[in-house]
């Protein structure tokens, strides 16, 4: 291939890897945001959990790394049950502020206990052989990784989409999002809905944070370090839209990539340069709601 | 509305108008407690002489939070991004002395006070047509925004390793500058209680009045006329210059600066500081970053983790129990007492 | 310069959808100054709405609204509230967390400009503080002067809400339900009120209760599905068929409805 398609090739492929995790970390913080109108800044925590779960279970019980990546996102999931249930719904009618500082102080709190439990040195976790190295596409190799990620990506946004668009279930949550109160009016159970997409949210951020171990490792502060990278993809996506937040992940998640392969130096400036342009021109993202 | 004609009106009636009256012309007086910040200050000086340049710096994070308490407190506007205009502040102050050789403190300060200040104009009326999370969003990219840009060119800004190095002029050509911070403590003190007087008249103004409108209830303000976006530009860039101030004053007192005065970190501790101490009451901004920085001082040297943890488990004790923080607290038991008393 | 006077308020052909939601229909509205016009119609008839484009709140997609003659179709609700209109909301919409007097005193602070100083206490413009009360005191009001005004009983909230409207010296005066929700044991005091209202206002009034609006109006408005079904005298109206049957029972003097 030309060198420059090479490249190119090479930046869409990162991307969109970056693009999935992006995108499973952040859809249910998204989506409870477009619920329940709550802002959850210990949704990394969530996601943190989950990474730690992962390398204890693969390292300490031997568990392969699939299985550990479902059990653990499972644990999450259960485990923010009761979060939900007796503090988050305490908040529910309290202003923005309260939420985040009421999250904040979660995640802190969830980030030190990680530290005392798991020390501060970034840990990793031992990958099966065939996710390991690269995998021969024919024109060229990939990462064997990164397209496992892109292929569950995309499995988990079918399911998602499914569910979404096709089910009762999903119908109901749609409904909740546009608008709550007639939603309840017409008899549908909001709370129970709201802990249900709560429980999923987190177990896909648990997932998330599985999956993040490979690609950047896993330190306590990652609760906090990549929570505003999950609030600008949800953000810039719109609140509560699936196809929004799939959407700004698929843009944050390309154009960082080659911002970074060609400006290295710029950081994470084209990122937050794209939150300026969009949420200036759409304040309420992609897909959101006024 | 009724023509009212008539001033005969029963002795109970003016008692009445008399004391809604004097309510509203006492509200800004000064009260006996509002001189114990102050008095703890000065007597701090003279008990605690070798821990000034602590001391500095809570002073400075207590300017800080009063920027904060004036658009968050007052205005009802939530932020996570005003370590952005601390920054700008303690860059302007750094580079004036670096590349143009200016080092007189109080004119540098000023220079930071006013970029901050417009650049918070520029930026608020941008912004502040939005709330919520989209707003908090834009706070948190221009914050981010400015560091990665100064990251960029780290020739000048000197990086995350920062300007090392800076000096500054003897305070009004004569105090000179000594090892104990003793100089810029009382530099500190002396612009604090500036920015103070100028707060508490804000405060008690009618604007100060019309910001409390606004975060009360936006829609009523519309109704009776009010150019909410102007008054909320207006407050937001002097907030900025304040934290600019705050940020100059940084620079000055560590001759020193480095990027991480741009933190999300900075942005979310300032917040906590507030919260802890109390929103909307001027000396929330002293109790809550008094507290902080000196239990951030002994406990987070004993243990980072638990100083985390238990900093975590405040705010959410703080969220749940005790939502006007520490100076809500301490008036709910002063009001207490005076109930106790009038028996 | 022309030979009539304009009306204090005009709304021409007046049109809002919401997509394909048609909310207000080519509606044609006039009140003169001093004007006592009550607007009626069955629930969801549009009539909040049509309020919310005389103030603002909303644009219209077609139509104009004229203020003493001139045009105010495109300008802000602040900016026509500066213009002289008021309006009270069929919530209240106040600022519980202060007093009572602080409310119209911030009112009044920003009718007159006061509050563009950031220099000189609140507390020292007694002027301000005197019109206040002035207020408070037309509207039985002074004793909750100090009071909260979530801490007062609806009815009497429901009061200051009008105080504030009318704090503003408007020349259009919009009141939506202004008894709605309150016990009829206090419903007497907010209509007596606004029976006692300047005569130079022109005030147009949202009201279920047909006594109300028998007792106040000169004129009727009868919205249906976000179109003027009817105009004329209360005496026309009572005895137009067509606008009972649309009513369905309604009109009959039952209290002041919730509105769904």
């Amino acid at each position: 291939m030309p060198h420059i398609a090479n490249i190119a090739v090479s930046i869409v492929f990162d991307g969109l890897a970056y693009a999935m995790f992006l995108f499973i970390t952040s859809v249910g913080l998204s989506v409870t945001m477009g619920l329940m109108g709550f802002v959850n800044l210990a949704h990394g925590a969530f996601a943190m959990a989950g990474g730690y779960f992962v390398v204890s279970l693969t390292r300490s019980l031997g568990i392969d790394f699939v299985s550990s990546l479902v059990i653990a996102s499972a644990a999450v999931g259960v485990i923010s049950v009761p979060f939900e249930r007796y503090l988050y719904r305490r908040l529910y009618k309290s202003t923005d502020l309260e939420q985040v500082l009421l999250t904040i102080g979660l995640a802190f709190m969830a980030i030190a206990t990680f530290t005392y439990f798991y020390g501060p040195i970034p840990k990793s976790v031992p990958l099966p052989a065939w996710l390991q190295g690269d995998v021969n596409l024919g024109f060229r190799s990939f990462p064997s990784y990164r397209a496992f990620l892109i292929v569950l990506g995309a499995a988990l946004i079918s399911v998602l989409w499914y569910a979404f668009e096709q089910t009762n279930i999903g119908a109901k949550i749609r409904a909740a999002v546009d608008n709550r109160r007639m939603a309840a009016s017409v008899g549908i159970n909001v709370d129970r809905l709201f802990t249900l997409t709560f429980a999923l949210g987190s177990a896909l951020a648990a997932l998330g944070g599985g999956l993040a171990i490979q690609l950047f490792g896993l330190t306590p502060s990652f609760a906090v370090l990549y929570l505003v990278l999950f609030l600008i993809v949800v953000a810039v996506g719109g609140l509560g839209s699936l196809k929004g937040t799939l959407l700004a992940a698929l843009v944050i998640g390309i154009i960082d990539t080659g911002g970074k392969y060609a400006f290295p130096v710029a950081g994470n400036l084209f990122i937050y340069a794209i939150t300026v342009v969009v949420l200036l021109i759409k304040p309420a993202g992609f897909y959101g709601r006024e | 509305m009724a023509a009212n004609e008539t001033t005969t009106r029963s002795p109970a009636a003016e008692a009445a108008r008399a004391r809604a009256t004097e309510f509203l012309v006492r509200r800004h007086y000064f009260r006996l407690p509002e001189a114990l910040p102050w008095l703890i200050a000065v007597a701090c000086f003279f008990v605690f002489p070798d821990r000034m340049t602590f001391g500095s710096q809570v002073l400075i994070m207590i300017m800080f939070a009063l920027s904060l308490d004036l658009i968050l407190g007052c205005a009802g506007i939530v932020t996570l991004g005003h370590a952005a205009f601390f920054g700008l502040g303690a860059y302007t102050v750094a580079l004036a002395s670096m590349k143009l050789g200016w080092s007189e403190p109080i004119s540098g300060i000023i220079a930071g006070g006013l970029a901050a200040g417009l650049v918070g104009a520029v930026v608020g009326w941008f912004i502040l047509r939005y709330r919520g999370l989209t707003l908090l969003m834009l706070t948190i990219a221009f914050a981010a925004t400015l560091q990665e840009s100064g990251n960029l060119r780290s020739d000048i800004t000197g990086g995350y390793d920062g300007l090392p190095g800076l000096s500054f002029n003897p305070l009004l050509g004569y105090f000179q500058y000594d090892l104990y911070g003793h100089t810029n403590y009382l530099y500190a003190l002396a612009v604090l209680a500036v920015i103070f007087f100028f707060v508490r008249r804000i405060v008690y103004s009618p604007f100060g009045q019309a910001l409390t409108g606004i975060r009360e209830n936006i829609r009523r303000m519309h109704a009776v006329g009010s150019p909410v976006h102007a008054r909320l530009v207006t407050v937001y860039a002097i907030s900025a210059a304040i934290a600019g101030v705050a940020g100059g004053l940084f620079t000055q007192t560590n001759a020193f600066v480095t990027l991480t005065v741009f933190d999300f970190d900075a942005s979310a501790k300032l917040m906590v500081m507030l919260i802890l101490g109390g929103t909307g009451r001027l000396y929330g901004a002293f109790v809550g970053a008094f507290v902080y920085m000196v239990m951030e001082d002994k406990l987070s040297k004993l243990s980072p983790t638990f100083w985390q943890f238990g900093i975590g488990l405040l705010l959410i004790v703080a969220v749940l129990f005790a939502r006007r923080g520490l100076a809500g607290l301490v008036e709910h038991a002063g009001r207490r007492v005076q109930k106790w008393v009038k028996r | 310069m022309s030979g009539t006077p304009h009306a204090a308020l005009e709304v021409q052909r007046l049109n809002c959808s919401f997509g394909a939601l048609h909310v207000t229909r080519d509606v044609d509205l006039t009140l003169e100054r001093g004007a006592r016009r009550a607007l009626i119609g069955p629930n969801g008839a549009g009539k909040t709405t049509l309020v919310n484009l005389i103030t603002g709140v909303l644009a219209p997609t077609d139509g104009r609204v004229l203020l003493n003659g001139h045009d105010i179709t495109a300008t802000s609700q602040a900016h026509r509230a500066r213009r002289g209109i008021a309006r009270t909301f069929q919530i209240n919409q106040l600022f519980r967390g202060l007093t009572v007097l602080e409310n119209i005193c911030m009112t009044i602070g920003e009718r007159d400009g006061n509050c563009n100083n950031l220099w000189r206490p609140a507390g020292s413009k007694r002027a301000v503080i005197d019109e206040a009360l002035d207020h408070l005191e037309s509207l039985r009001l002074v004793d909750d002067a100090l009071k909260l005004v979530r801490e007062l009983p609806y009815g009497r909230q429901r009061l200051v809400e009008i105080a504030v409207a009318l704090a503003q010296k408007p020349h259009v005066l919009l009141l939506d339900e202004p008894a709605a929700g309150v016990p009829s044991s206090e419903s007497h005091r907010i209509l007596d009120v606004v029976a006692a209202l300047d005569p130079d206002i022109a005030i147009l009034i949202i009201e279920h209760d047909m006594d109300v609006v028998m007792r106040f109006a000169r004129e009727i408005t009868v919205l249906v599905q976000g179109a003027v079904f009817t105009q004329g005298t209360p005496a026309e109206i009572m005895a137009n068929e067509q606008v009972r049957a649309v009513y369905l029972g309604q009109a009959h003097g039952q209290g002041g409805g919730a509105h769904a």
